[in-house]
């Protein structure tokens, strides 16, 4: 028991209680704020998994970009109301039971598979050096690599298209 | 050799493509040219193969092809040439090649004269492979392929609906036959494993499978039905007087000539079957003389030209059968020969006689057309005398052959045998007479318009008058011809594959024979002569009231009436009541049901898209979880 | 059982698979469009998570190589996604899915 198993649970209860905080705050806004923090405790479990990269990146595009994204297509569009019409009651219950099956029903699958490690984990694995090599230099994701610059293009395109007033 | 060999039904049937596929492009000149050539060139090379057969004496097998190989079961095109199928190659391209030339002028005035003769080339190319094949199967082929084309032909005139009706009488009852065919087929494959006559008639291969004679007569009996249907026996023989509706050379070609003559070959090829069969052999004698008597007798009373050849043809058919029956294989193809060329003779006389009275059948409406029409008078004489039996014209010495046979099985088959011979005599004599002699009974419109046909008309005619006089030579008779040195050079040609004939007579008891069927016929035809000629009599015009007896026969036994009320109506009414009753009721139900199904299940299950995204999360939840449920517990 | 630090790979699976089963709550839930489409987001992390820990538990990179595309693939969605909910608002004047039932016949 070291310092990291500690760690480890206060990250996850940090997430899981932000997490339930998307889903169930009135505004909108206290949603996003819920995410971004959830944001951060998976940023946390990437560091404690040595995936020092993925951290940087994670804060960078979800907390970044994508969160101010959201936020800024809220205030755009005020609805930072708490006027949102809830769901019948009988239809939250449902939802309700219905996660709880998923999530019973993945735990049991999952229960009894015994997954076989690697002998001696590497610990750099995560370093920015080794997946750099890995995305350029085996020429194993290269092709991705450069197909996702497209994907992009085409997005930033679509977006651009799709928001743009319709002139008559 | 075998090359030439697999040219033979190549010719036929690229000529048919050409013209069928360029059709109107071409000019009936060169419709013609193209016809006629390619059988004359399948002619030639049958006739070099026939000469190389007369030499050699081997069967020769050529195969194309391998065709269908399953399992143990394995069929080739391939065929195979020995006496017997040589033999039939010369008499289809031969006397194919003579009524293709005398069709020419037949029909040069008609639309449809490039569908003709694309049919005519299909025709022989079927007929062909029907010889040469090698197994049962190739030859189903051009079994069915003739039929196929026999069923054109006969409703080539397709805008008057009777000779479509006769087209379809003639295709139904072919495929009644066909059926015995086929089950003779798949009997003779699940007892001896090969359809392959090479192997099948092998010597000592059917004693050497453990079949028993019960299965044996089985197969004969299904092959014979097959021969039945094909070649016009009771009691499928309704379909040939009807298909006379075709021009006459198809008649001639086709329903005189050769298809009906393929019944003839299948149990000649299949001899050995049937000599190990005697029960099947008795059947097929007494199926072949009574229809011998049945057509002879109908024959007397006919006043159509074309439907007294037609019931003729039925009768020899008879009587080649009856040769069969009592084993005279060799006697039953001698008489196919020299029946295709007299039979084809008179068709296409007859033909010459309609073309020139302008499409007039009746031989009530005719007479005196000696005089007009002489070149088709002389041959049309030539080909009675030979079909009647006088000597020594080709009739008279395979008619001679089959009597004799029959004589040596037992005397009733002789007497019968000739019976018919008489009533033949009678009825052609009588044809001829009121067609050719006395005073002209048509229209003077008619009169006015006879004459004699064109030369490539009657040239045809000539030369099947000459084969018609001097064929019969081929195959003189065993005794007397070896009293006089001559030689049976047809029946030695063909025992290879028929055996030798096992009936000998002495030839004093051979010259007795001829001498009382000669004189006995001779009678006859005064007989006819001085009916017909000194008293003039006529046939009872159209709807004056025959004597009872005389009616049944004029209306041939009524059996197409019969046909008719036991198979044809009880049939139509079966379908009307499916058509009406279980059609409408249960198939359509059943349809609609499944269609009123669809719109209900639709109309039912729309309402689950309701278009409300949460709903479809939550679906989609609970069918995650079923399938983890169902395939991880 | 494979433990890193004391912390064994089971640990990982139960918190993504929590993680991605209240994505799956908030999308049956909620009737805002954006709401929704945060908690897809949501499933995408801790998928990203489990991905991340099997690629460290077996010492292979690329599943964190895998994490980086799954990024790249959600920022662009993301674009796109947030374009189309304008356009719908500007249009519907709404982003309540309820509302937005065109999908039915």
């Amino acid at each position: 028991m070291g310092i990291t198993v500690y760690i480890f649970w206060f990250l996850s209860f940090v997430a899981l209680i932000s997490a339930l905080n998307v889903v169930f705050a009135k505004s909108p806004v206290h949603s996003v704020l819920s995410l971004i923090i959830t944001f951060f405790a998976i940023a946390g479990h990437y560091l404690l998994l040595n995936a020092q990269f993925l951290a940087a990146v994670h804060i960078i595009v979800y907390a970044g970009a994508i969160m101010v994204l959201f936020l800024y297509v809220i205030m755009m569009l005020n609805l930072n109301k708490e006027t949102e019409p809830h769901k019948k009651n009988y239809i939250k219950f449902i939802s309700v039971i219905a996660s709880c099956l998923l999530m019973i029903t993945f735990v049991a699958a999952f229960r009894g598979a015994e997954i076989e490690g690697a002998t001696s984990p590497n610990d750099s694995i995560g370093l920015v050096e080794n997946l750099g090599k890995v995305l350029f230099d085996q020429n194993q994701f290269l092709l991705p690599f450069e197909v996702s610059s497209i994907l992009f293009l085409a997005a930033m395109v679509g977006a651009v298209y799709l928001s743009k007033k319709e002139l008559h | 050799m075998e090359q030439l060999v697999k040219l033979i039904p190549l010719f036929p049937l690229i000529s048919f493509a050409i013209i069928g596929m360029l059709n109107r492009r071409l000019t009936k000149t060169h419709t013609a040219i193209f016809a006629c050539t390619g059988v004359f060139l399948s002619f030639i090379d049958s006739l070099l193969v026939f000469i190389a057969q007369t030499q050699h004496h081997t069967t020769v097998e050529v195969q194309i092809y391998e065709w269908i190989t399953v399992a143990n079961f394995n069929s080739a095109i391939s065929f195979l040439v020995d006496p017997l199928s040589s033999v039939f190659l010369m008499v289809i391209t031969g006397v194919g090649f003579l009524i293709h030339v005398f069709s020419v002028g037949y029909m040069k005035d008609d639309d449809g004269f490039r569908r003709f003769f694309a049919y005519l080339n299909l025709f022989i190319f079927f007929m062909l492979i029907l010889v040469l094949g090698n197994n049962f199967l190739v030859m189903f082929i051009g079994w069915e392929g003739v039929g196929f084309c026999s069923f054109m032909l006969i409703g080539f005139w397709y805008k008057d609906q009777k000779n479509n009706d006769a087209a379809k009488k003639a295709f139904v009852m072919n495929r009644i036959g066909d059926l015995g065919f086929l089950i003779a087929m798949c009997l003779i494959f699940t007892n001896f494993s090969t359809l392959n006559y090479s192997t099948l008639f092998a010597p000592g291969f059917i004693t050497a499978n453990p079949v028993s004679t019960g299965s044996l007569t089985l197969i004969t009996i299904c092959l014979f039905i097959g021969a039945m249907g094909k070649s016009a026996q009771i009691p499928l023989y309704t379909w040939l007087p009807d298909a006379m509706a075709g021009p006459t050379p198809v008649s001639a070609l086709i329903h005189a000539a050769t298809m009906v003559t393929a019944g003839i070959y299948m149990v000649a090829r299949t001899n050995v079957l049937f000599s190990l069969t005697p029960d099947t052999m008795m059947f097929v004698a007494v199926i072949g003389i009574a229809t011998a008597l049945l057509g002879a007798v109908i024959g007397l009373f006919q006043n159509d030209i074309k439907k007294v050849l037609a019931y003729s043809t039925v009768s020899q058919l008879g009587l080649m059968f009856l040769a069969l029956g009592v084993g005279a294989y060799t006697a039953a193809v001698f008489h196919v020969v020299t029946h295709a060329f007299f039979k084809a003779l008179l068709f296409l006389g007859s033909g010459s006689v309609i073309h020139s009275m302008g499409g007039e059948q009746d031989i009530r409406k005719m007479g005196g057309l000696k005089k007009h029409m002489p070149v088709t008078y002389f041959t049309f004489l030539v080909g009675t005398l030979a079909i009647s039996g006088i000597p020594p014209l080709a009739g008279f010495f395979s008619k001679d052959e089959i009597l004799a046979s029959a004589l040596g099985q037992h005397p009733v088959w002789f007497v019968l045998g000739m019976l018919v011979s008489l009533m033949t005599a009678f009825y052609m004599f009588r044809l001829l007479y009121l067609t050719f002699h006395g005073q002209f009974r048509g229209t003077h419109e008619q009169e006015h318009h006879l004459h004699e046909s064109p030369s490539n008309m009657t040239i045809p005619l000539i030369i099947l008058a000459i084969c018609a006089i001097f064929a019969g030579f081929i195959g003189f008779p065993h005794a007397v011809g070896q009293a006089l040195g001559i030689h049976n050079w047809f029946g030695h040609f063909l025992s290879p594959v028929l055996g030798e004939s096992e009936i000998h007579f002495s030839a004093a008891t051979e010259l007795t024979l001829m001498a009382i069927t000669t004189v006995l016929i001779i009678i006859v035809i005064l007989i006819a002569r001085n009916i017909y000629i000194t008293k003039k009599t006529l046939p009872t015009p159209e709807h004056e009231p025959l004597p009872a007896g005389k009616n049944i026969i004029y209306n041939k036994f009524f059996v197409d009436e019969f046909y008719n009320k036991l198979v044809t109506k009880p049939l139509d009414r079966f379908s009307e009541f499916l058509s009406s009753s279980f059609d409408k009721g249960v198939i359509e139900g059943i349809v609609n049901g499944f269609g009123k199904l669809t719109v209900r299940t639709g109309q039912t299950v729309r309402l689950l898209q309701n278009g409300n995204l949460g709903f479809y999360v939550i679906a989609i939840v609970v069918a995650l979880i079923s399938l983890f449920l169902i395939f991880l517990v | 059982m494979q433990t890193l630090s004391g912390i064994p790979l089971n640990y990982y699976i139960y918190l993504s698979t929590a993680l991605f089963c209240i994505g799956v709550l908030g999308v049956m839930v909620r009737r805002n469009a954006i709401i929704m489409f945060m908690c897809i987001e949501l499933m995408l992390n801790a998928v990203n998570l489990l991905m991340v820990a099997f690629s460290r538990y077996l010492g292979d990179s690329s599943g964190q190589v895998f994490v980086f595309f799954i990024m790249a693939v959600a920022a662009a969605e993301v674009a796109v996604g947030l374009a189309i909910l304008i356009m719908i608002y500007r249009n519907a004047k709404t982003s309540d899915t309820e509302v937005l039932n065109e999908l039915k016949l």
